[in-house]
């Protein structure tokens, strides 16, 4: 079997806000196309370690970082330039951030930043994003208001469609389900599915059973360390390698 | 067996809070309310004590409203042909203001753009610890720069005759409007949630589209709240206009002319002016003129906020 090209590769990274390290030196690397499961519980750096891939981590005042993240082989600490790095990944939050514009601006601000002007090309790139976002049919109409207006799970959804806008390689979504219903979810859940057809996913999740529906792969992250990085049919099944995933995964601690 | 028979209710008072505390929450929250209504009451206290002042004079004979706000000739100590326009005045006040706001608020926006977005944490602090020093300066003192340095500039630069001018009012105006217009606006682009500057950054923008796209739209309406105090206290300022626009009763026609406002007549005119003389309450009067100014530039500035809110 012939292992698919790596996309990102974590080496040795280490994460420290002031005194304090977070991520403890993990190495692992993400494949093409695939979408790789973070699962942890709260406070074990699966959000930082999002930031760290984007480079949005710097922005946060005394964090200091060692090791390498490479994305398509680039160093990002030493890419020149930082704003190509960024819009090659779309980043998706927890709590929708509409920013303050219309529906149809909010998905066109990327495209925008980066230079495309033709009214029709916009149209046709935004109605293609909020259609893969699963939310085109529910505001077609109403293009103009404001993102905010939107209920929460449609916010998601049009944050998830100003991901996809600048057409990323690498997908991450930070727990995206946590602010929408179940059903809303699945829906999602379903995007995602024929996203990975063209690009490559990292879904952090607190939803265990999410990371199994969707990963390809599943990684374990634990205080900052990887304790698990399989297949997910290996992390959730009877015996995956580490007792701690299995106690995880079926909810006896954590 | 374990046991599952209920406990036997114990009986006890409901808890309540004693009434000393619910009283006392009253009272506070009426308290409060007479702090918020407060303003209101100063406003119209105010108001109402500068108008009763001035009002006499609108019912007497020999006065017309017209002349006082159309007509350039300033002559209240005048033996024989006393007249009351305040034009030049009023066209003095806006001019100095104008040329201020138009050196402020560029400036000031830019400054507070700067100190909020681009420059490090520690020239940050720095910074705002001098801007708020500026801000602190006694009008007097800038009065006595404009009459001193800010003249000398001007002759030595423009060769003008006279060095206390608009030009050098609008300087100093725009000099003292500038701390405010920084500080409070760069209040108002820390009120921008981190949440869309990380959103923004993340889709790939610049320090600059950052800004221009996401952060001056989102704080529009407390950078508005910077410009507007920064006119009010161009408006208001009265030292340092007297001090440095020449205070020459003149419609200017260039930079350079010396001008009058409406503030330093007051100032300069009200210790001379006997009580309750005509003089005296048209002086009164120009302080309901003033009110009057500053009311409408709020609430138009209101009403554009409003307008840009819908949008």
């Amino acid at each position: 079997m012939v292992t698919p090209p790596k996309t990102i590769e974590v080496q040795n990274l280490r994460l420290a806000y002031g005194p304090k390290e977070v991520i403890h030196g993990i190495s692992f690397d993400v494949r093409r196309h695939e979408i790789l499961g973070v699962i942890g519980p709260a406070q074990s750096g699966k959000t930082s370690l999002l930031r760290c891939i984007n480079r949005t981590i710097e922005f946060t005042p005394g964090v200091h970082l060692q090791g390498a993240v490479r994305v398509d082989g680039e160093d990002v600490q030493k890419v020149r330039d930082v704003f190509a790095l960024r819009r090659k990944i779309g980043m998706v939050a927890p709590l929708p951030v509409g920013l303050p514009l219309t529906i149809y601006d909010n998905v066109a601000f990327a495209p925008r930043c980066s230079g495309m002007r033709s009214r029709s090309e916009l149209d046709g790139l935004v109605e293609q994003c909020l259609r893969q976002a699963a939310l085109w049919d529910e505001v077609k109409d109403r293009l103009k208001t404001l993102g905010t207006k939107l209920s929460g799970g449609q916010q998601q959804r049009l944050t998830i469609a100003r991901a996809l806008s600048h057409q990323p390689e690498i997908l991450c979504l930070d727990e995206f389900s946590i602010a929408i219903d179940p059903v809303t979810t699945m829906r999602i859940e379903e995007v995602l599915k024929e996203l990975r057809k063209e690009m490559t996913i990292i879904l952090v999740t607190n939803l265990v059973q999410q990371a199994r529906r969707l990963a390809d792969r599943t990684m374990f992250l634990w205080n900052g360390e990887i304790v698990e990085l399989d297949r997910s049919d290996v992390v959730f099944s009877e015996q995956p390698r580490d007792r701690r995933t299995y106690e995880y995964v079926n909810g006896i601690f954590g | 067996m374990t046991d599952l028979a209920p406990s036997p209710a114990v009986r006890t008072r409901p808890p309540g809070r004693p009434r000393w505390a619910v009283l006392g929450e009253q009272l506070l929250e009426w308290i409060i309310r007479l702090c918020g209504i407060s303003a209101i009451l100063f406003v119209l206290g105010i108001f109402y004590f500068v108008f009763a002042k001035a009002a006499p004079i609108l019912v007497s004979g020999d006065f017309s409203l017209r002349e006082f706000l159309f007509s350039t000739q300033w002559y209240p100590t005048s033996e024989v042909n006393v007249r009351y326009g305040t034009l030049a005045l009023t066209v003095g006040t806006l001019a100095v203001t104008v040329l201020a706001m138009l050196l402020a608020v560029p400036f000031g926006l830019g400054a507070a753009v700067f100190v909020s977005e681009f420059c490090g944490p520690r020239l940050k602090e720095i910074l705002k610890v001098v801007i708020e020093l500026l801000a602190a300066i006694p009008s007097v003192v800038w009065g006595f720069i404009g009459l001193t340095v800010m003249k000398t500039v001007i002759e030595k630069t423009t060769g003008a005759a006279v060095g206390v001018n608009v030009l050098n009012g609008g300087i100093i105006l725009a000099l003292m409007s500038v701390p405010i217009i920084v500080s409070i606006g760069e209040d108002a682009l820390k009120a921008v949630p981190d949440s869309y500057r990380e959103a923004a950054i993340a889709l790939g923008t610049t320090r600059w589209q950052l800004v221009c796209r996401v952060l001056l739209p989102a704080a529009k309406t407390g950078l508005l709240a910077a410009v507007l105090l920064g006119v009010g206290r161009a408006i208001g300022e009265t030292m340092a206009v007297l001090m440095a626009t020449g205070h020459a009763v003149n419609i200017p026609h260039s930079l350079l002319d010396p001008v009058r406002t409406l503030t330093a007549t007051i100032a300069a005119e009200l210790g001379e002016a006997p009580e309750d003389s005509n003089h005296y309450r048209v002086l009164f009067l120009i302080g309901v003129l003033l009110f009057t100014i500053t009311f409408v530039i709020n609430l138009t500035a209101d009403l554009v906020i409003r307008g840009i809110r819908k949008k």
